[in-house]
C-alpha cells in the first residue's frame, strides 16, 4: 500500500516537472512530427525526374521512340538535348544532370544486328541509388517490332510488387518512424531524467527516504510509457492522413507490440543513467545505442542485405525487432503469433536491462 | 519522544577510504540523545563522508556505527524513517513550488493525506514560508531554502537530523533564526548533528568534536575543551599591533599567534608558569606597551591548539628565526571576522613613532 504512495508520488512529481519543461514537452510532440515530415517528404528512396541530358546522333524513329520511352518512365527527365557526347560528359563533370544518354548514329543498325551495346548510359555513380536506377533505364526493351510477341517471352521474370504497389517509400518509412522515434524518446527521456536528479543533487535526498529503488524506478518509467503511447499515436495518424498509410493488422496488437518496445527502451535508458555521471553522458550513450538502431535495424536498408556481422549485431538492438513487428502488423497485417520470437526478443531485453538497471542503482553513494 | 537510548549515535573506529585516500581515519563517536552535536573542521576534514556513512549512504571501510540502536550499514533501510537528512548543497526541486516539494516529500514518507496537509501547513507557518506555497524553490533565497530543506527534512519527524554544513550559504541573521530552529528541535527531543565551519556555530553545540584530515582530534562541551587544551591563551592589546606581533613572533614560547584587528591571542603551553611575563617581557624589550590578559581559549583558541599544533608541535623558531606564520584557519573564521582581513597600510616608521608615545589601544570592536 505504501509501496503504491510512494510510486504515486514519484509519478505526480515527474508529471509536474515535465508538465514545465517545455523543451522536453515540445520534443515529445515535435520531434515525432519533424521526423515524419524530414522521412516521409525529403528522404525519399524512391528516385524519380533525375537530371539528364541525351545525344541523339541517329535521329531515327527508333532512337526518338527510346527517348521518349525513358522520359515516360519518369525516372529520368531530360532537360536538353547536346551536339555530342563530349558535351554529355562536360555536363555531368560540371554536375548539370545525373544520367547521360548517348545513341550513336549507326544506332538501328546496332540493334537489329544485336552484336554490340546499341547506347551507352553515362551515369554519375557516385550515388549508387542513382546508378542502380539507371541500370533499370537500360532494362526498357529494344526493337523495332514491339507486336511480334518475341518480348513476352524474352522478360522470363516478371515482378510483381506486394503490399506497396505504388512504391512509396512512405509506407516503409512511417512504421519505421514510430520505432525510431520511440528509442530516440523513450531512452533519451528516462536517462535524462534519472539523471538529472543525480545532478542536481536530488537524489542523495531521495536516497534518503524510504523509497525503494524498484518503486522510485517504476514511478519514473510510467509516465513515459504514456508519453511513448502518445506518440505513437501521433505518428500512425499522421501517417494515415498525411501520407495515406493504412494499417492493415489489428490496433491491438500495434499497442501491444508498442508497449513491450516502449518498455524495452525505458529499461535501456534507466540503464544508462545508472552508468552515467551526467545528462551530457547520457546523451552521449543514447546516441551511440541510436545511430546502430537506425543503421542496422532494417530501418535505412534491407536487414536481409547487411553483412553476417552486422545482422548479429541487429539482432540485440530492440528496434530491429520492432521493425519486424510494427511492419509485419501495420503493413502486412501479419498477427503477433506470427511473430513471437520478436516479441520474446524485446521481453528478454526489457527483463535484462531492468533488472541490471535495479542492480545498479544502489541506495547508496559508493 | 520514544529515545530511550542514552547515545543516539555510537561509532568505534570508523572509517573511509576513496582509493588511496583516507577520508575518515578510526573516529570514535558518542553522541547523546536530545543534543546538539557539532562537526567542526575545515573543508576535506571528513565531515560529510561521517555524516554520510551515519546514515547508510556510504558504507565504512573499516568499524561500525550505531544510529538509534540499529546498526548504520546493515539496517540503513529501516533508519529511513527515523532519520531527517539535510544535504549540503540545496536537493529539493527546484522546478516544483514550496508546496509541491513537502507534499512530495510527504508522500514519499507515505504520510496520510490529511495528516500530510496538516504538517505541511504547521512546517510552512513554522519556518515562515507561509506565503509562498505556490513560489517555485529555484527562485527563493538563500535563508529561505535552508528553511525549506529543514522543513522537509523534519516531515516525518525524525528522532535524529543530520545536517550537513546547514548554512554554508546563508547570511548571519537567517544563520540565528536557522538555529532557533534546532533548539527548539533538540528541545523536542530531536538529537541533532551538525557539521560546521563556522566557529560561532560550533560554539551553540551542546558538545563538539573537532575533525582534522579525517581524524578526531577532540571532543567535549565547548568548555571542557577549552580547560582541556595544552596552552594558556593571552590576549594583547597593543596600539601597535604589527610591531607586537613581529616582537611576540620572536618568542619560541608563544606557539600560536593569531591577529584579530588591534588584538593578538598568543598560546602559550600549559606548562609555562607564568604566560603573562613571557610576553609582558618580550612587548617591553620592543618597546611597546599592550595591555595583556589571559582569557579562557574561544573556539578558534582550541580549534588552532587540536589542529596546527597536533600536526606541528611547537614550531621552533630558535634555529632559523622565521617569524612565526599565521595559523591556517578554516574559512568561515575569516568571514566572522571580517575586521580583522585587511593589514592597515601604514609604514613601520610612522608605526614605531607612534608607539613611542604609548600604545593607544584601539579595538575595532568585536
Amino acid at each position: 500500500m505504501n509501496s503504491l504512495v510512494r510510486i504515486f508520488a514519484v509519478m505526480h512529481k515527474e508529471l509536474r516537472q515535465l508538465s514545465r519543461d517545455r523543451l522536453t514537452f515540445g520534443m515529445i510532440i515535435g520531434m515525432p512530427l519533424l521526423q515524419l515530415l524530414l522521412f516521409g517528404y525529403a528522404i525519399n528512396t524512391d528516385v524519380r525526374n533525375l537530371s539528364a541530358a541525351y545525344v541523339d546522333e541517329a535521329d531515327s524513329h527508333l532512337s526518338r521512340q527510346l527517348i521518349a520511352d525513358m522520359g515516360a518512365a519518369q525516372v529520368v527527365t531530360f532537360g536538353q538535348r547536346v551536339a555530342s557526347p563530349g558535351e554529355l560528359v562536360a555536363l555531368l563533370d560540371a554536375g548539370g544532370i545525373s544520367v547521360g544518354v548517348a545513341i550513336p548514329d549507326d544506332f538501328d543498325r546496332r540493334v537489329i544486328a544485336r552484336d554490340r551495346p546499341a547506347l551507352q548510359l553515362l551515369v554519375d555513380g557516385t550515388d549508387p541509388i542513382v546508378l542502380g536506377v539507371a541500370e533499370r533505364l537500360a532494362a526498357i526493351p529494344l526493337r523495332f517490332d514491339s507486336q511480334t510477341g518475341i518480348e513476352e517471352r524474352q522478360r522470363m521474370m516478371e515482378v510483381r510488387n506486394f503490399y506497396n504497389p505504388e512504391r512509396r517509400s512512405a509506407v516503409n518509412i512511417v512504421p519505421g518512424l514510430v520505432g525510431v522515434v520511440l528509442t530516440m524518446t523513450m531512452v533519451l527521456f528516462t536517462s535524462v531524467a534519472v539523471v538529472r536528479e543525480k545532478e542536481r543533487g536530488n537524489l542523495e535526498l531521495l536516497i534518503n527516504t524510504p523509497v525503494r529503488s524498484t518503486e522510485l524506478m517504476l514511478g519514473k518509467i510510467v509516465p513515459y510509457i504514456v508519453i511513448g503511447l502518445v506518440q505513437l499515436a501521433l505518428i500512425l495518424a499522421v501517417g494515415r492522413t498525411v501520407f495515406a498509410v493504412p494499417i492493415m493488422g489489428s490496433e491491438w496488437q500495434v499497442l501491444l507490440a508498442s508497449l513491450v518496445f516502449i518498455c524495452a527502451n525505458l529499461s535501456l535508458g534507466l540503464l544508462i543513467s545508472t552508468v552515467a555521471a551526467s545528462q551530457f553522458q547520457a546523451m552521449q550513450m543514447t546516441f551511440f545505442v541510436f545511430l546502430p538502431s537506425i543503421l542496422l535495424s532494417g530501418f535505412m536498408f534491407p536487414f536481409e542485405g547487411m553483412p553476417e556481422i552486422a545482422q548479429a549485431i541487429a539482432e540485440v538492438l530492440p528496434l530491429t525487432h520492432f521493425n519486424r513487428l510494427i511492419r509485419g502488423i501495420v503493413l502486412r497485417g501479419a498477427d503477433i503469433s506470427m511473430m513471437a520470437r520478436d516479441m520474446a526478443a524485446l521481453g528478454v531485453f526489457t527483463a535484462a536491462a531492468l533488472t541490471l538497471a535495479i542492480a545498479r542503482f544502489n541506495k547508496r553513494l559508493d | 519522544m520514544k529515545s530511550n537510548i542514552e547515545f543516539a549515535i555510537q561509532a568505534r573506529v570508523l572509517t573511509r577510504r576513496f582509493g588511496s585516500l583516507v577520508a575518515v581515519n578510526e573516529v570514535d563517536l558518542d553522541i547523546p540523545s536530545g543534543r546538539i552535536f557539532g562537526f567542526l573542521g575545515p573543508n576535506g576534514s571528513g565531515k560529510s563522508t561521517t555524516i554520510r556513512m551515519l546514515c547508510g549512504l556510504l558504507r565504512p571501510s573499516a568499524g561500525r556505527a550505531t544510529v538509534l540502536g540499529l546498526d548504520a550499514a546493515r539496517d540503513s533501510e529501516a533508519l529511513k524513517n527515523r532519520i531527517g537528512y539535510m544535504t549540503q548543497s540545496f536537493s529539493l526541486y527546484q522546478d516544483l513550488s514550496v508546496g509541491e516539494n513537502l507534499q512530495f516529500i510527504g508522500e514519499i514518507h507515505a504520510i496520510p493525506r490529511r495528516e500530510r496537509r496538516r504538517r505541511v501547513g504547521e512546517l510552512l507557518s513554522r519556518y515562515n514560508l507561509a506565503g509562498r506555497e505556490r513560489q517555485r524553490a529555484g527562485t527563493l533565497s538563500g535563508g529561505q531554502r535552508q528553511r525549506l530543506a529543514l522543513a522537509a527534512a523534519i516531515m516525518h519527524r525524525p528522532q535524529l537530523l543530520l545536517l550537513d554544513e546547514p548554512t554554508s550559504a546563508v547570511d548571519p541573521s537567517n544563520r540565528r533564526d536557522f538555529w532557533e530552529g534546532l533548539f527548539e528541535l533538540a528541545e523536542r527531543g530531536t538529537t541533532i548533528l551538525v557539521s560546521t565551519h563556522y566557529m560561532d556555530e560550533a560554539i551553540r553545540c551542546h558538545n563538539l568534536a573537532i575533525l582534522d584530515r579525517g581524524v578526531k582530534v577532540a571532543d567535549g562541551s565547548p568548555q571542557a575543551l577549552g580547560e582541556s587544551i595544552g596552552t594558556h591563551v593571552v590576549e594583547v592589546r597593543a596600539g601597535n599591533a604589527d610591531a607586537a606581533h613581529l616582537a611576540l613572533g620572536k618568542i619560541p614560547r608563544i606557539v600560536s599567534l593569531a591577529r584579530l584587528g588591534s588584538r593578538l591571542r598568543a598560546q602559550i603551553p600549559k606548562q609555562t608558569a607564568e604566560p603573562l611575563a613571557i610576553v609582558g617581557e618580550a612587548l617591553r624589550n620592543a618597546g611597546i606597551e599592550a595591555e595583556i590578559n589571559t582569557v579562557f581559549p574561544d573556539i578558534e583558541d582550541i580549534f588552532v591548539a587540536v589542529t596546527e599544533l597536533r600536526e606541528h608541535g611547537p614550531i621552533d623558531r630558535e634555529s632559523g628565526g622565521t617569524p612565526i606564520r599565521n595559523p591556517v584557519i578554516p574559512r568561515g573564521v575569516a568571514e566572522s571576522r571580517a575586521e580583522t582581513a585587511p593589514a592597515r597600510p601604514r609604514d613601520s616608521a610612522r608605526d614605531d613613532r607612534k608607539g613611542d608615545h604609548g600604545g593607544r589601544v584601539e579595538d575595532s570592536g568585536r
